[in-house]
């Protein structure tokens, strides 16, 4: 699975580290309570806030470089319009490998 | 250039924020993390451009769009393209990024947005402005000798009774004295359908919809043989 990365955090601080802390930081507390309210809207059978749940960590999955992830949560997304759950656990292995590496910034 | 950031997400608006830190004559006065909130700032002040998420829970962004009586420049900014079509109808909407947005796409989408102010200018001082495209945002109800507000985008229902209609809206149900063709009237058409003899429905409500009626909110409303095809025309389908 490919890795996530800071290039485009990087990009966006050219260099200033203060702008690049803070990016980390917002990424490091918006994305647990996001995956959180991810996993009570998948709890509760609510697909239409589990949409707009996945559409919010899109974001966060594209920020980090995850390009093919991203079109998997885009797929997902997709599906849950249609009150499908296909790719769910596609899209909990994004969460996964997202988690870990949060942990190592 | 003063700007406000509408986006229901911290970290879009942090971007945004330090996209428009790189740019001198860019200032953002405020940011917002809904709708409401940034409709409730501009009643009061003046600025020259929006950076407007698309897809936002409840109040998105097209409805926030329909309340604006002169709304400044817009730039939309999303993650899909599909959204911002509908709402490129608006002149004032100068461009649209799609995140997450890169340096020198949000440069371009601020040159135009310049190039736009010039042109209104322009156009302006020659007396060829083309009328602002107004939505009324609400309307006044008669209740007991009093004048309610009711704002358009939170109506989700209007039901004809008898001398009466029920409008139902986010907040609170109200009973006036009325027809619903005068209702009908008021409604923008952008926004509102009628979709049976008694029965005028928010689009943006629906929450799903079966052979010969809808669901909004908690109400099942019948929809009439021939209102069916319109309702069909007017639901962005897939």
């Amino acid at each position: 699975m490919e890795k996530p990365n800071l290039a485009y955090v990087d990009k966006l601080a050219n260099g200033d580290e203060s702008v690049r802390k803070m990016l980390i930081d917002v990424i490091k507390t918006e994305f647990p309570e996001e995956k959180e309210d991810y996993y009570n809207s998948l709890k509760n059978n609510d697909c239409k806030k589990t949409e707009e749940n996945v559409h919010r960590l899109k974001h966060k999955i594209s920020i980090l470089g995850l390009e093919k992830s991203y079109k998997i949560a885009n797929e997902f997304e997709h599906n849950l319009r249609e009150l499908n759950l296909d790719k769910v656990e596609d899209f909990e292995k994004i969460l996964i490998v997202i988690s870990a590496y949060l942990k190592t910034i | 250039m003063n700007c406000i950031i509408v986006d229901d997400e911290k970290m879009a608006r942090v971007i945004i924020k330090t996209l428009c830190d790189k740019i001198d004559y860019l200032k953002v006065v405020d940011e917002f993390s809904n709708a409401m909130d940034a409709i409730k700032f501009l009643n009061s002040n003046e600025i020259d451009l929006i950076f407007l998420d698309i897809h936002m829970p409840g109040f998105n962004g097209l409805d926030f769009i329909k309340t604006l009586k002169n709304p400044p420049k817009i730039i939309l900014t999303t993650s899909d393209p599909q959204f911002a079509i509908e709402a490129f109808e608006y002149d004032f909407i100068v461009d649209y990024l799609l995140k997450p947005i890169e340096l020198p796409r949000f440069e371009k989408a601020i040159k135009k947005a310049q190039k736009y102010e010039s042109t209104r200018v322009s156009e302006k001082e020659s007396g060829s402005k083309k009328a602002d495209l107004e939505v009324e945002n609400d309307f006044y109800v008669n209740i007991d000798r009093r004048l309610i507000k009711i704002d358009l985008p939170s109506i989700y229902l209007v039901e004809a009774k008898g001398d009466y209609i029920h409008i139902k809206t986010e907040e609170k149900n109200y009973i006036v004295h009325s027809t619903l063709k005068k209702i009908e009237e008021k409604l923008p058409d952008s926004l509102f359908l009628k979709v049976h003899r008694s029965y005028i429905i928010n689009l943006k409500k629906i929450i799903d919809i079966e052979d010969n009626s809808v669901l909004i909110k908690r109400d099942v409303i019948p929809v009439s043989r021939s209102n069916r095809p319109e309702l069909m025309k007017r639901l962005n389908l897939l």
